[in-house]
């Protein structure tokens, strides 16, 4: 999971800093002080708005190869919605959008679960030395970048290289990580595996935030640390989880490099329509099939801002109310 | 795993740690509580230390002893053969790919964190039109999956000729809304507005304040969102393997699943060689997240105190 996509702010404490500042200086600083911003949004154009918008473009159009004599000649024509004709009517897409989603909804909340868990164990743990000590060893996995994590637990999985199939052996199950049965757990788990530490150091520092008063009362009141933890940690830290869950759902609608991997190590069950992005890459450069990548890379989009708001909208209004 | 803790403490017991609570001095309950919590965090440890455990043991072994010998313990100790193997396959084309990604990572965070501070100064002190259009952009993109993004842009690097060069991997790399909220917020949070006023009496430029005052004083700022967008670009597969063909521009991640799908076609058995790569290609990461951890720690729970 990319960092950049990784850490954002609920745009709740948007609405907060576009206050501007009070005072009004003379127009010449401001006019100095906006030139500062200048090379990010220029940029930004370039690298964000224009793509999008070529992308756009891109998927109104459509290649026709008319060279009916062995000429294989092939020209590009305005197309219309063609493609989002085409793109509406894709099973397979549409397939691999549910399976992603379902995959979401049963993966995301173990996947918090266990990173809360850990958040909490954490922060009841006493001593300073061992929590660092623990802290430290639950974040290792954020120090191994995501594709390596990802071959390494290939080869975990795997039969000849990995001890887990053998284990599996050893307690009478006979488990292939790479069947269509197991294939979402195995990716699942890898999932966990590279998010766990990450998600629990903002838990844990959210946990660390929740006013010490607050655990007293609830101490001075008879509840014991269970009770603690559910009734008062966990609802003080609901930013956090709402954080996390967000990134979640934004990492796992870009997924793609885990079942890249375990397509290499099992291509007939990771088809190439497998998740959204698997399907919109092979598209465009298997099929080479740009302009209908374009169509499917817009759809996407739109659906993931479809998702992005509704999930936001859903956790604000259960926040206030 | 779950924390279920087995008996609560008296409330005397509770009363008395609460006030006076030297570590020594724990009553049973508590010390029942701490050897759960133990537990849950000695397993959660033990999850997630051991795959890399079996990377670094089996980097050590040849290929004999890898489909042979238990994953979880060292065989023949193998580790410099399959180093020299690894450093000399392809004429060195590992080193090429670990140069490759450290400029990628590197030169894209290093410059990607100047236009950043820069921008979130910006933001942050100056009030002009279209300040809060641009914040708000900034904010929403953040919503954006980079993924989604790059195949529209290798639609449009190919069209101006880009594609395959280093540029199409750093040219994205440069421009992060990440980078540009963090540091806007560091700015908020350090520098105050009368020193600004201050430099202005005394007759500084804009740009002259920026450099010789603001940017010292965010130099803690600047190197968290360095660190993030390092481990970030580190990280990042989709792009190089989208818009790089030529293996000499490779990323080491782009290399190593190369060879990881390799193994599958030819008759050369690359898996060795993979997962001493995959070791080695970690070492970098860790020093730099180990030798700035307590920068890169904050940047992450920025956004869930407050």
């Amino acid at each position: 999971m990319s960092v950049n996509s990784a850490i954002h702010q609920p745009a709740t404490r948007s609405g907060a800093s576009t206050v501007p500042p009070r005072r009004s200086w003379r127009p010449t600083h401001n006019r100095a002080g906006a030139m500062l911003a200048v090379p990010f949004f220029v940029g930004f154009v370039f690298v964000f708005v224009l793509p999008i918008a070529y992308a756009v473009f891109q998927s109104v159009y459509t290649v026709r190869s008319d060279g009916g004599l062995g000429l294989s000649e092939s020209t590009t024509v305005f197309a219309g919605f063609d493609n989002y004709a085409r793109a509406f009517g894709d099973e397979a897409f549409w397939a691999s959008m549910v399976r992603v989603a379902l995959f979401a909804v049963i993966q995301i909340p173990i996947s918090l679960g266990l990173s809360l868990t850990a958040a909490l164990l954490l922060d009841a743990v006493t001593g300073e030395r061992r929590g660092g000590l623990f802290r430290a060893l639950l974040l290792v996995p954020y120090m191994v970048p995501a594709i390596v994590a990802t071959l390494v637990w290939v080869y975990l999985y795997s039969p000849r290289t990995g001890p887990l199939t053998a284990a599996g052996n050893l307690v009478g199950a006979d488990v292939n990580f790479f069947s269509p049965d197991i294939l979402w757990g195995s990716i699942g788990n890898l999932i966990v595996w590279m998010v766990l530490g990450f998600n629990m150091l903002i838990m844990y520092s959210a946990l660390r935030g929740v006013d010490r008063s607050i655990l007293e009362a609830a101490r001075v009141d008879g509840a014991g640390a269970f009770r603690t933890a559910w009734s008062v940690k966990i609802p003080n830290i609901r930013g956090s989880l709402v954080l996390t869950g967000l990134i979640s759902i934004i990492g796992m609608l870009q997924i793609f490099n885990e079942p890249l991997v375990f397509r290499g190590a099992s291509p007939q069950t990771v088809t190439k329509d497998f998740t959204p992005i698997m399907s919109i890459y092979f598209q465009a450069f298997t099929s080479n099939n740009y302009n209908y990548a374009a169509a499917l890379s817009v759809l996407l989009a739109v659906v993931i801002g479809l998702f992005s708001f509704a999930f936001y909208k859903l956790t604000t209004r259960k926040a206030n109310s | 795993m779950t924390a279920v803790l087995p008996e609560k403490p008296t409330r005397e017991t509770r009363d008395r740690e609460a006030t006076t609570a030297p570590a020594t001095k724990r009553r049973k309950p508590r010390n029942r509580e701490q050897f759960v919590v133990m537990i849950g965090l000695i397993l959660f440890a033990l999850y997630s230390v051991a795959p890399v455990w079996w990377l670094i043991v089996n980097s050590t072994k040849n290929r004999r002893d890898l489909y042979n010998t238990n994953g979880l313990w060292f065989g023949e100790f193998n580790l410099w053969n399959n180093l020299s193997s690894l450093f000399t396959y392809n004429n060195g084309v590992f080193l090429r790919w670990m140069g490759n990604t450290i400029l990628y990572a590197g030169g894209g965070a290093l410059v990607c964190t100047i236009i950043s501070v820069a921008a979130g100064y910006s933001l942050s002190k100056f009030n002009y039109r279209g300040r809060g259009v641009g914040l708000a952009v900034v904010i929403g993109s953040f919503l954006v999956p980079s993924t989604l993004i790059t195949v529209p842009l290798f639609l449009l690097f190919s069209q101006i000729g880009l594609v395959d060069t280093i540029w199409s991997v750093l040219i994205p790399l440069f421009i992060s809304p990440f980078g540009v909220y963090l540091a806007k917020t560091y700015v908020d949070g350090t520098i105050p507005d009368e020193l600004l006023e201050a430099a202005r009496l005394d007759g500084s430029g804009e740009f002259r304040t920026f450099i010789q005052i603001v940017m010292p004083m965010m130099r803690t700022g600047a190197a968290t969102v360095f660190i993030l967008l390092f481990v970030s670009n580190w990280n990042n597969f989709f792009l190089p393997l989208t818009m790089l063909r030529g293996s000499d521009k490779w990323t080491v991640g782009v290399g190593l699943y190369s060879w990881f799908v390799d193994k599958n076609q030819s008759y050369v058995d690359l898996t060795a060689l993979t997962i001493t790569g995959a070791l080695i290609s970690v070492i970098p990461l860790a020093i730099v997240l180990i030798s700035m951890q307590r920068y890169w720690r904050t940047g992450v729970t920025l956004g869930a105190l407050k």
